[in-house]
């Protein structure tokens, strides 16, 4: 294929693109191999585009000009609009857990460890995991769809006539929005996902309030503490949040500044968006825990 | 939600007065003995534009004088908006060269094309005004980011542009652009072109989509522009009758080619029978 506009169209690096459909030229039925073989060119092209937008949102992050109005509104969008439906999610998995917990460990006599097993789990995993899921579905949705519609109707590239770099002005002020907020709803999370075990603790386990708090401490306290009052279990519960925010916010902004054709691109931009930025979150979660593992000895 | 006209404008259907008007453009365009003003601002020179294996852009090559009036007409998916995208380097071309004010935009540095992005204002087919802003916003935005003028300064700048393009200013400010009408989107869109005052407008489609009386008020205030800006102007449009209005020049894009290059006249007079056939 030749060199041509598409790929060597200004500032290439600032808007993801997306790859060349390949036109078949008619001479010849299109075989299985070519049709993989194209498959994987689109694909290798998205994963070139995705990085190179990474790389160019981290140095927009570290220079001039900021847009401190944007990241306020999106800390509000993405953090503070997110809290309420992290907050009902939390306290229905807490008492969910607790649940589960004390059927499995009534048999062996092991309730008293409820408290350890909802702690653990929410803190480690679930509150991690399950926050950047709603959030993706919420913020992240909401940020390709955005992004998206600009987009398609030209709005983006009204930006860039009037001198204005989309990628600092849309996607690094929802990048480091994400990045702040998605530790702070985590915790909230937590919190909240801790006090729904100790509600199923308290009323139907017949456990006193203490006894549970203890049990979740006893968690947090026996994997050690850094700088000797911050738990190390704490420390991986919002080093997830962290990674997850960058992924919902970049994996949104990118399929939403690739989106062509109209008001139907808009919604298969934004489905994809949801399905990569859950897919990557769980696939990460999975190397940051072996990371974080190796890294705090557990 | 209707337009509002200022008061005293020409009455649309006035043939003689806009015949006059495009006479007095010519003539001042005519009279210009500084040679600054007969240069050149916008060329494009032997320009080739392939996507894939489609070539839009076969060998194209156009010129708009300072002050002119460029409309560049052809049928649906020919390649005329990505002329545009080309002079705003929102493209680049495969070969040729595109020279806004005597210089290559797609050969300068990323922060010279910046800068002579800063001299075109750019109305885009849709209008594309940012949704979540409101009128002040959106007309106001290039001044926010591109000059240190106080608020004050600013909302004066926005008030003068939106009553030149004939709308109350204190009626339309804190509205978004979901409340207003095609033609006042377009008006909007205009004023947030104009309003860091650049020596060039691009215009996409300008009439598209609009009423025969409201594509006669864009014409008008697209001769306005010209007539009292001194701006130069490339028009894209399919539109004929209204390039006849408001052209100095036109240009016919087919296959990728310019198959005609002249006034409107000309255009009218030429036997050819594609461009016959286009102008129906």
């Amino acid at each position: 294929m030749r060199s041509n506009a598409f790929w060597r169209s200004g500032e290439h690096t600032s808007i993801p693109r997306r790859a060349p459909k390949i036109v078949p030229d008619g001479s010849a039925r299109r075989s299985a191999a070519r049709l993989a073989r194209d498959a994987i060119f689109r694909m290798a092209f998205a994963v070139e585009s995705y990085f190179r937008l990474f790389l160019r949102v981290a140095r927009a992050c570290l220079s001039r000009p900021f847009y401190r109005g944007d990241l306020v509104q999106q800390m509000d969008t993405i953090g503070v609009a997110s809290i309420f439906i992290v907050m009902l999610t939390g306290l229905f998995t807490g008492m969910v857990l607790a649940l589960q917990a004390a059927v499995e460990m009534e048999r062996f006599g092991a309730t008293v460890y409820i408290g350890r097993l909802v702690g653990a789990s929410t803190i480690r995993e679930l509150g991690p995991v399950l926050t950047a899921l709603i959030v993706t579905g919420r913020a992240g949705a909401g940020m390709a769809a955005a992004l998206g519609a600009m987009r398609v109707t030209e709005q983006v590239d009204a930006l860039r006539t009037m001198g204005v770099d989309p990628i600092r002005k849309l996607v690094v002020p929802r990048f480091l929005a994400a990045l702040v907020m998605l530790p702070v709803v985590t915790i909230i999370g937590d919190a909240i996902a801790i006090l729904g075990g100790l509600l199923i603790a308290v009323l139907t386990l017949d456990f006193t309030a203490q006894l549970y708090i203890n049990s979740v401490w006893e968690t947090l306290a026996q994997t050690g503490f850094v700088l000797t009052v911050i738990p190390i279990d704490l420390i991986q519960g919002l080093a997830k949040p962290f990674a997850f925010g960058g992924i919902i916010a970049l994996t949104s902004c990118f399929h939403g500044l690739r989106a062509e054709g109209g008001t139907e691109g808009v919604g298969r931009a934004t489905t994809r968006a949801v399905v990569t930025s859950s897919i990557l979150i769980l696939a990460v979660d999975y190397f940051l825990t072996q990371i974080l593992l190796v890294m705090f000895q557990w | 939600m209707n337009d509002h006209a200022p008061p005293g404008a020409p009455e649309p259907g006035s043939e003689a007065f806009e015949a006059e008007l495009r006479d007095e453009i010519r003539r001042e365009l005519q009279t210009h003995g500084d040679g600054s003003a007969q240069s050149e601002i916008v060329e494009l020179r032997d320009v080739w534009l392939s996507f894939g294996d489609h070539e839009v852009l076969r060998g194209v090559s156009l010129r708009v004088a300072r002050g002119g009036t460029l409309c560049i007409l052809g049928g649906s998916g020919v390649g005329k908006s990505t002329i545009l995208r080309l002079m705003l380097r929102l493209l680049l071309p495969d070969r040729g060269e595109v020279l806004i004010e005597g210089r290559d935009i797609s050969a300068v540095s990323r922060p010279e094309a910046l800068a002579l992005r800063e001299r075109m204002g750019m109305v885009f087919q849709g209008s594309a005004l940012f949704d979540s802003l409101n009128v002040f916003d959106n007309v106001a935005f290039p001044l926010y980011e591109h000059t240190r003028l106080g608020d004050g300064e600013v909302r004066d700048r926005v008030e003068e542009v939106l009553s030149f393009v004939d709308l109350d200013p204190t009626m339309v400010l804190p509205l978004l652009p979901s409340a207003l009408s095609g033609g006042m989107r377009k008006r909007v869109a205009i004023a947030r072109a104009i309003v860091h005052r650049p020596p060039i407008l691009l215009f996409d489609e300008p009439t598209s989509g609009l009423d025969p009386i409201t594509t006669r008020r864009i014409d008008e205030l697209i001769l306005k522009l010209r007539r009292e800006l001194h701006v130069c102007v490339v028009v894209v449009t399919h539109d004929v009758r209204s390039a006849a209005r408001i052209a100095t020049e036109t240009a016919l894009l087919k296959d990728g080619k310019i198959i005609f290059s002249g006034t409107p006249e000309e255009m009218h007079a030429t036997e050819d029978r594609y461009v016959r056939a286009f102008r129906g």
